[in-house]
């Protein structure tokens, strides 16, 4: 069966990598295509013509943008190695927690990571407070998704990923294992998992991305 | 009435998002109890049941919350999928379609309608009509591609997308009214216009859409208290 499968990318995005997982994890045989957010490929910006971002999946001819909505199509388009639970509530209970990731956690992170000073301190408290929300949604088991990775711990999985690079550059430390031992001990076993450790962008390379980002924001006229 | 016990919805009627799930139970058909909370003081269930938002809506079914307008939509109609019509569309890229646009209009759109009574001085309140004006003119184009001449993005009956966009026609209206404004222009986007007075007389919705003149002095309300628009 030739189809054609195709992830618009960059090394470096969280969410472009949220796709990476679901193809992998779905078995399914996909093309990366690696793009210079200065110079956005025309085929990028015809199919995600209202953002112009990465990550798009191009799937025999049709776009898909926004990486949650991307995971819900891969989940619906191969149905082999679901992701979500059967169960309606688990289902709702698992879209809440990656849109709070998204609407809350994500953001306050990354003011906390770019930002200074006070600003900086209230970001942290506010991270803070979303990451004990999220400490407590775990609750005991090895992965979000119980005893294996799911929809949730692919949405969440940028945590795994970009801490250690944030606390790395700013000397923050965002997750700690005092305050946040179960978040703590899912990184490590999410990044163990094999075929997420096999696509796992290197550190080394992550670093001077993250640092040119942050210097590109701080240079930004305050607005947020 | 469909079975499935019993199902409350926390919420309150300007709130275009506690619209939404009241839309999807009648399409449903499905009766519920409707909590409605005063506005400025938050009842005990509702922060037990939405510890973390502290928001409305949230529907209870069988005592169990499930919270955010768009989630609760899909839990609906994932629920009770023998009731009634379906909500999403039944292929993966028409859903993810739906989704996409849906999403566009929480994180865009909408926002962009709130900056307009925000805004302060002409030139600033111009550049906040001009975007959502900019944002209709994409939704319109969206229309004509999604409902493929039907009367409604999801096609012959009101979808996923029909509410997430047409819980906000009152707030539409009201910032019509309020600002001398013609947003729902029939010259500009015929088949939104067209599809607005459709939704709005639809039984899924006649019921639960609040008058413009009552959500007007609710916003003045709003306005004189806090001195700012209603919340998103």
């Amino acid at each position: 069966m030739a189809e054609e499968v195709k992830l618009f990318k960059t090394l470096s995005s969280p969410f472009a990598l949220r796709v990476d997982w679901a193809l992998r994890l779905k078995g399914i045989q996909y093309e990366s295509v690696l793009e210079d957010l200065s110079d956005k490929s025309d085929l990028l910006l015809q199919n995600n013509p209202v953002y112009k971002k990465v990550p798009v999946l191009l799937h025999n001819g049709q776009s898909i943008s926004e990486s949650l909505i991307i995971l819900e199509y891969i989940e619906e388009t191969w149905k082999q190695d679901p992701l979500l639970p059967q169960d309606p509530y688990a289902r709702a209970r698992a879209r809440f927690w990656a849109k709070f990731g998204d609407d809350k956690v994500l953001p306050s992170l990354w003011t906390a990571f770019i930002s200074e000073g006070k600003e900086q301190e209230a970001a942290l408290a506010e991270a803070s407070e979303n990451l004990q929300k999220l400490e407590g949604e775990l609750n005991g088991k090895k992965f979000f998704g119980g005893d294996n990775i799911g929809y949730l711990d692919i949405a969440l999985g940028w945590l795994a990923n970009l801490i250690t690079v944030l606390e790395e550059i700013s000397s923050l430390k965002l997750v700690d294992g005092e305050r946040f031992p179960l978040l703590l001990a899912w990184m490590k076993e999410f990044s163990d998992v094999p075929l997420i450790k096999d696509c796992w962008p290197p550190h080394d390379k992550l670093i001077p991305r993250f640092i040119a980002h942050r210097q590109v924001y701080r240079m930004k006229p305050s607005s947020t | 009435m469909a079975k499935g016990g019993e199902v409350k919805l926390i919420g309150g009627w300007p709130s275009p998002f506690v619209m939404r799930p009241r839309i999807a139970l009648n399409l449903k058909g499905l009766e519920y109890e409707f909590l409605e909370e005063k506005f400025g003081a938050k009842s005990e269930l509702l922060l037990r049941s939405n510890p973390v938002h502290k928001k409305i809506p949230v529907l209870l079914h069988a005592d169990r919350p499930v919270c955010e307008s768009l989630v609760i939509v899909q839990y609906i109609d994932e629920a009770w999928p023998s009731s009634g019509p379906s909500i999403l569309p039944s292929d993966p890229y028409d859903r993810a379609t739906a989704r996409f646009w849906a999403a566009y209009i929480d994180e865009k759109w909408f926002p962009s309608m709130s900056g307009i009574a925000r805004a302060q001085g002409e030139e600033a309140k111009k550049a906040a009509i001009d975007l959502v004006v900019e944002g209709l003119s994409l939704l319109e184009d969206a229309f004509g591609k999604i409902s493929k001449g039907k009367p409604f993005f999801g096609g012959d009956t009101i979808g996923f997308l029909d509410i997430a966009l047409g819980c906000f026609l009152g707030w539409v209206r009201v910032t019509e009214r309020t600002q001398g404004l013609k947003l729902l222009d029939q010259a500009k986007v015929p088949g939104l216009a067209k599809w607005a007075e459709r939704f709005c007389a639809d039984s899924a919705v006649k019921g639960v859409m609040p008058e413009t003149e009552k959500l007007a002095e609710f916003a003045k309300l709003i306005m004189a208290k806090f001195g700012a628009p209603p919340p998103q």
